[in-house]
């Protein structure tokens, strides 16, 4: 099996350092932060129900969609109130794990 | 490796292990050639699920999972079956995928399990040793704490509150009640198993009968003051069910004091009511293997370090789901998942003797109010000072007065959930 466990300090440093100004020691794992997703998108985001797919798409796809459903630009019935929960670092390391994986 | 041969070995190498972790405290990393060992007690959302992240996080982990039952009927959309939208084929899992991907799983009740010796006692006999224990045993109901009800009234008045026979038994009673007839079904104080399960059951019964015998009636005795999402399911009885619905809550007789199962008659303060169907939900508490290992406080649920899910009371013994101190997260199958994933990276951090992560959660509670009518809450939590946190700013209820339109695209969305989550612990 593919190691799905990306360093948190790396992505913290390469994301975050690129977003929201400076690194996040603290913040959630890749893996983590991903994997909470698969409840309601499947495993590895391949959905088996009515929820969108997310395995296969572009890492800059799924950031773009994260943040336009955090400042509303997106339309959504619940995605609206979670990515409200996520820094834009964090969304920048789930849509890396996502497009990795 | 066949069950026996795993038991013998581990009775053998019980006290090098117990030496070991002696001699090397806390978070020792594995030397080469030796094989981390991980018993997961409880096959629900919380157990399936630490045991599958735990062998995706690190394969060379040997995952025990010790589960009585060869097969898991979920709560979650259990009021489903309850309100004869589906059969209780759909909610019933198995853990084929996961003896699949390596995890060994033994079909037996865990009668104990031993801190100090790091092993847990099988109730058919032998022992499993373990290098960390992850324990998911949901709830224990409190029978002392209603007059005339224990477990052997189940079987007149079902608390349908652990699925599986409870389940039929409590849709084979709304079948078999006449047109006309009255249901009582009173919800437990908090904290509780699925804070919006009692909304979510008085919808689909009522659906049911709006269906199949329109004169009948519903009477809830509620404890307590308010209840989850509220708002939006008496928006949605008003709705679909008007009129159909009596609903007491404390201020309005609605504390239960004593049942009479014979009679079908529960107590209140100032009344009595009787019941052509009744099903009284206990107040509750951790399942009973964490009651008799120790893992339980003085408020009978446990506590934990929040990062880790580590039990503050028994080193080396992790506890998530339900049974979990895991204040503000409510407990639900959705949020024992999402424990289980940070509790497997920590657990897989700590045997490598590595810093554990921080923590991440999400949980979304779907209820179904009608066949296409959803509505859900959400929160984010982080980790703050020690402490699960609510992330300011996110989560919350469906909109009120929402369309048509948007309730059936959480209907659909609540089937979505169900399915993905199922498919991603047992499937």
């Amino acid at each position: 099996m593919k190691s799905f466990v990306i360093p948190a300090a790396v992505v913290g440093i390469t994301v975050a350092g690129l977003l929201t100004g400076p690194a996040q020691a603290d913040m959630a794992s890749g893996a983590v932060l991903a994997n909470t997703c698969f409840s309601c998108h499947g495993t590895d985001g391949k959905s088996v129900g009515d929820m969108p797919t997310i395995a296969g798409k572009k890492e800059s796809f799924i950031a773009k969609k994260l943040k336009g459903f955090k400042m509303g630009s997106e339309d959504s019935t619940v995605m609206k109130r979670i990515a409200k929960g996520f820094t834009d670092a964090e969304i920048a390391a789930i849509a890396k794990f996502f497009a990795k994986n | 490796m066949s069950r026996f041969t795993r038991r013998t070995f581990n009775r053998s190498l019980g006290a090098t292990v117990a030496l070991g972790a002696l001699a090397l405290p806390g978070s020792a990393p594995f030397a080469a050639g030796t094989k981390a060992q991980v018993v997961v007690v409880g096959g629900g959302f919380g157990g399936a699920t630490a045991a599958k992240y735990i062998k995706r996080f690190d394969p060379s982990i040997s995952v025990t999972l010790v589960e009585p039952s060869t097969h898991f009927i979920t709560c979650p959309f259990s009021n489903t079956v309850i309100g004869g939208l589906n059969t209780i084929d759909y909610i019933t899992q198995n853990y084929d995928a996961l003896k699949k991907m390596g995890v060994e799983v033994v079909h037996d009740l865990v009668a104990h399990i031993d801190g100090a010796k790091k092993q847990v006692k099988l109730t058919r006999g032998g022992t499993i040793a373990f290098d960390r224990c992850v324990v998911s045993p949901g709830i224990d109901f409190r029978w002392e704490k209603i007059e005339g009800l224990d477990a052997s009234t189940a079987g007149t008045i079902p608390h349908a509150w652990k699925a599986g026979p409870q389940t039929l038994l409590l849709r084979k009673q709304l079948e078999a009640m006449p047109n006309g007839g009255t249901f009582i079904i009173s919800p437990p104080v908090n904290p509780f198993r699925c804070p919006p399960g009692p909304g979510e059951r008085i919808s689909l019964v009522a659906s049911y009968f709006k269906k199949a015998k329109p004169k009948s009636k519903i009477v809830v005795l509620d404890p307590k003051k308010k209840f989850s999402k509220q708002g939006l399911f008496k928006e949605g009885w008003a709705k679909l069910y008007p009129g159909m619905i009596n609903y007491h809550n404390v201020d309005n007789d609605g504390v239960v004091r004593r049942v009479d199962p014979k009679t079908m008659t529960l107590h209140t303060d100032f009344g009595k009511y009787k019941g052509d169907v009744v099903n009284f939900i206990p107040s509750q508490r951790a399942g009973k293997i964490a009651q008799v290992s120790g893992l339980t406080d003085n408020t009978e649920w446990c506590p934990i370090d929040q990062q880790t899910f580590e039990s503050r009371l028994v080193p080396g013994v992790h506890v998530i789901g339900d049974s979990s101190i895991a204040s503000p997260m409510p407990k639900s199958g959705f949020a024992a998942s999402t424990q289980a994933k940070v509790c497997a990276e920590a657990v897989v951090n700590l045997l490598k003797g590595r810093m554990p992560g921080t923590p991440k959660f999400v949980n979304t509670c779907y209820s179904l109010v009608d066949e296409n009518y959803g509505i859900s809450v959400a929160m984010v939590y982080g980790y703050e000072g020690g402490k699960i946190i609510k992330i300011k700013g996110s989560g919350g209820l469906s909109p009120s007065g929402a369309d048509a339109n948007f309730h059936q695209k959480e209907a659909n969305y609540a089937r979505g959930w169900y399915e993905s989550i199922s498919n991603d612990i047992w499937g």
